[in-house]
């Protein structure tokens, strides 16, 4: 169970990212979170990972404060928390197996990663885990030599070596053809069902929405504008998360 | 409206008119100060010089010929004397070369016609006047020459110079000629060692430079400095365990190599302890350090591993000063068996040497820095848990503590460096001082708040990078030959030290520009900033590193081989010492062997760029 209580995040130049956001996410659910571009969705996903650290307001996981974690225990929940990205932000350089065994970094001792060392444990897992996002014939090419939807099935396979409760993933397919985005939603949609682990994921498209989530929040401005069932995003709701002007298709 | 207009537009008109005069002014000034002057190019003796040594240096001195010299002489009187010419004269042997002189005999400042026959043909040597009666005399005057035909004969008129004599003087005619095959002239030769001294200069201080640059680029990036901060109280007993811990690893560390030293005579016992320790150092370390752990460990566990570390670290201590004896004693027992091999011999014995100096100073520093971010975690872990009154109370402690530390630290600096001689304003003073700024530290921050300790690093860094990097390798090198003598040695140092500044500063702005995407996803997975630099930011920041170590590879060639001005080693010492000597065509050898370098490495480096960047 994730609470988010009065979460406000105020950036140094006083641009107001969130603005008092409230709400709960039950364990093992699919939680999309839309709004427009600029809405504070990724600031959002940020705070929950403390990636950005929330001017207010508190984050409890499972009853345990990530807002008041020192460095040392933002160790132990980063680790319990995959996060999948916009742009991969895969390392270009590095091969797949590398990326991917990235992902373990949370539990692997610090001194061995001088060495680049990890246990042989971690490396069957990798090259399991690209045999489930299906592209493990690709392990030892270089990240940069993949297409973009193998990179971001890279970038899940990253966040299920983390033996991950929670994945956050940040418009994981806005860089992708529909085609693609599909096939990327079905493994996350799959990582949800599957094996139980709670999703927050930021997406543009309704239809992606209306397939995939099994609950809906809404940003503008930083403000929480809805919340509730993809079902029940009628034309007045749209109006309210998109604006006055935007129009509905498809 | 309009009015308006054209007046803005006289005002530009006035702008751009009164720029023009500015630059007008500003470079006239420039012209009277770098003393801007063509009227000495034309003149006569400016024009007849620069053509000597343009000719000359266009032959370098490289390629030598024994030679065979033929002298020939011929009297004549200068003034002629009263009684008219004596049949003292002796009358020139025409079975081999000799010169007629018409007239016999000249008043100073007229010109006689000096003709030469029998000589070999096409060649060109001097024609001088020799004062005195010897016709051997190293003496001589003028500096005009001959060519000979295809007869072997030439004709020159000689102009007599102001040597009066009663006895007949002499006009002499040099000419050498090549014979046999050509050799390297011992200028070639001192040549080709000087640049090889050179290009290896550069290499070593190029090697050291990056090796010492890439982790204080680190510490000059803001982009992975500006999120480190800490609370205070972490803050000030970091400041307390670097010292604390140098000391103490200093201590150590020596106390191991004295317990070292007598065992390393024997070479069995440090044979045998060189290749076990570093299988007691692994075991010991892989048992210590487990790759993955789910559970955290309980306090008797984590205390034992420590120990353990500690013991390690202890033994590969051990190890390197075996190491260094075991070296020692293999060069010097094999240096007479290589033969002209003995450099490796040497290197050896002198690797030996820098790892026994160098690893008391590598345990002090790693004890200063272990103990450092020991107390560092302490003092976090107390001020994220303790109550914000008690935080406030051991910040006054501790942040006075290291007040009194860093002041008490530069008071020493200043008294060794200007010996003042008095405690109370080197020592008693700055402590005191330190102490209230600490005190008046931790009394304006809030207890749990954190201190942006990266971006002060990062300052420091930057602050002594640039500082280094304003002073040219060379005025570097004139320190360094004070310090290690005249040679290479003091070349190789400037160079590396100049080396590392201008290095670390390029390295840090390419870590500043890479992509932040990975480097996010990198953390966002737990791992801490020590990883995080290692699978988010090297892998980024290989290819402009590489690029940037050879383009300085580049210049520490340039630069080496002008280093030598001051007595750096290297070429440059002997190309200085031609040029004073008014040697051009030797010193036209190092010009060429400098060119030819600086263009094959500048060929070679842009090769291997394209190829691995």
């Amino acid at each position: 169970m994730l609470q988010v209580k009065n979460l406000t995040k105020i950036y140094d130049g006083g641009v107001k990212a969130l603005d008092n956001v409230s709400f709960e996410v039950p364990k093992g659910q699919f939680l999309a979170v839309i709004g427009l571009s600029g809405s504070g969705k990724s600031t959002l996903l940020r705070c929950i990972n403390r990636l950005i650290d929330p001017t207010e307001g508190q984050i409890l996981w499972d009853g345990e404060d990530i807002t008041a974690a020192s460095p040392e225990e933002m160790r132990n929940i980063r680790r319990k928390i995959g996060m999948v990205f916009q742009h991969f932000n895969l390392v270009h350089r590095s091969k797949v197996i590398t990326n991917v065994l990235a992902g373990r970094l949370g539990y692997v001792n610090p001194a061995w990663s001088f060495l680049n060392r990890f246990p042989k444990e971690d490396i069957e897992k990798a090259i399991k885990q690209l045999e489930r996002v299906g592209i493990a014939d690709k392990a030892d090419q270089r990240a940069d030599e993949l297409s973009g939807g193998q990179q971001q099935r890279v970038g899940i396979a990253r966040a299920l070596m983390q033996d991950p409760n929670m994945i956050l993933a940040d418009e994981p397919v806005a860089s992708l053809d529909p085609v693609l985005a599909h096939s990327i939603m079905k493994h996350l949609e799959e990582i949800n069902k599957k094996d139980g682990v709670t999703v927050l994921c930021s997406l543009h498209f309704l239809d992606l929405v209306h397939r995939y989530a099994d609950r809906v929040i809404a940003l503008n401005q930083g403000q929480l504008v809805f919340e509730g069932y993809p079902r029940d995003i009628n034309d007045k709701k749209f109006k309210d998360i998109y604006g006055r002007d935007a129009e509905r298709v498809g | 409206m309009n009015e308006k207009k054209s007046s803005a537009s006289a005002w530009k008109s006035i702008q751009i008119g009164l720029a023009v005069l500015l630059g007008l002014f500003v470079y006239a000034y420039g012209f009277d100060v770098t003393k801007v002057n063509l009227e000495e190019l034309r003149s006569e003796r400016r024009q007849e010089s620069l053509t000597r040594v343009t000719r000359t240096l266009a032959q370098p001195d490289i390629i030598g010929y024994e030679q065979q010299q033929a002298i020939v002489t011929m009297p004549l009187y200068v003034p002629c004397p009263a009684g008219g010419l004596l049949s003292t004269l002796p009358e020139a042997d025409t079975s081999g070369a000799y010169l007629t002189i018409s007239p016999a005999c000249a008043a100073p400042g007229e010109t006689v016609q000096v003709e030469g026959f029998n000589f070999p043909n096409n060649i060109t040597g001097p024609i001088r006047f020799i004062p005195g009666n010897d016709p051997l005399n190293v003496v001589e005057l003028g500096r005009e020459s001959i060519t000979t035909d295809s007869d072997g004969h030439f004709s020159a008129s000689f102009l007599i110079p102001d040597r009066i004599s009663d006895a007949p003087q002499f006009i002499r005619v040099t000419i050498s000629e090549s014979v046999g095959k050509p050799y390297f002239t011992q200028n070639a030769k001192d040549t080709w060692d000087k640049i090889i001294e050179t290009v290896f200069m550069a290499l070593l201080a190029t090697t050291a430079g990056t090796i010492l640059a890439f982790p204080i680029s680190f510490l000059a990036a803001r982009n992975l400095m500006k999120s480190v901060r800490s609370p205070l109280t972490s803050v000030s007993l970091s400041v307390l365990g670097w010292p604390i811990g140098m000391g103490l690893g200093y201590f150590v560390v020596n106390q191991v190599g004295k317990f070292t030293i007598p065992l390393s005579e024997n070479i069995v016992v440090s044979l045998l302890s060189v290749i076990a320790t570093p299988f007691i150092f692994w075991f010991a370390i892989r048992w210590a350090l487990p790759q993955e752990e789910i559970k955290v460990p309980t306090l008797s566990v984590r205390l034992t591993r420590l120990l353990v570390i500690f013991i390690a670290i202890l033994v590969a201590f051990f190890g390197f000063f075996q190491l260094a004896g075991l070296t020692t004693s293999i060069s010097l027992g094999i240096e007479k068996a290589l033969g002209s091999l003995g450099f490796l011999a040497t290197f050896l014995f002198q690797v030996s040497d820098i790892l026994r100096i160098t690893t008391p100073a590598l345990g002090a520093l790693a004890a200063g820095g272990a103990l450092a971010s020991f107390l560092g975690r302490i003092g976090q872990r107390t001020a994220e848990k303790s109550p914000a009154a008690r935080v406030k109370t051991i910040n006054f402690i501790v942040a006075s503590l290291a007040g009194a530390t860093i002041f008490g630290l530069s008071g020493w600096l200043v008294e060794w460096l200007y010996q003042v001689g008095r405690v109370e304003y080197t020592f008693w003073g700055p402590i005191i001082v330190g102490a209230g700024l600490g005190l008046l530290l931790a009394f304006l921050t809030k207890p749990k708040a954190t201190l942006p300790t990266g971006m002060v690093v990062y300052s420091i860094t930057r602050t002594i990078l640039n500082a280094l990097r304003s002073v040219e390798a060379l005025v570097m090198a004139i320190v360094f030959v004070i310090a290690v003598g005249i040679g290479p040695f003091a070349g190789m140092m400037a160079l590396g030290l100049h080396t590392i500044v201008s290095l670390a500063k390029l390295y840090s702005e390419q870590v500043e520009s890479i992509m932040p995407g990975p480097l996010e996803a990198i953390t966002a997975t737990g791992a801490n900033r020590l990883q995080t630099i290692i699978y988010a930011v090297i892998p980024q920041i290989i290819p402009p590193y590489i690029s940037y170590t050879m383009y300085r590879w580049d210049i520490n060639v340039r630069m080496s081989t002008i280093i030598g001005f001051v007595g750096g080693g290297g070429i440059g010492f002997l190309l200085q010492q031609n040029i004073n000597l008014l040697n051009y065509r030797a010193a036209s050898t190092q010009m060429l062997a400098i060119a030819i370098v600086v263009a094959s490495m500048d060929y070679i480096s842009s090769v291997l760029r394209e190829k691995y960047v």
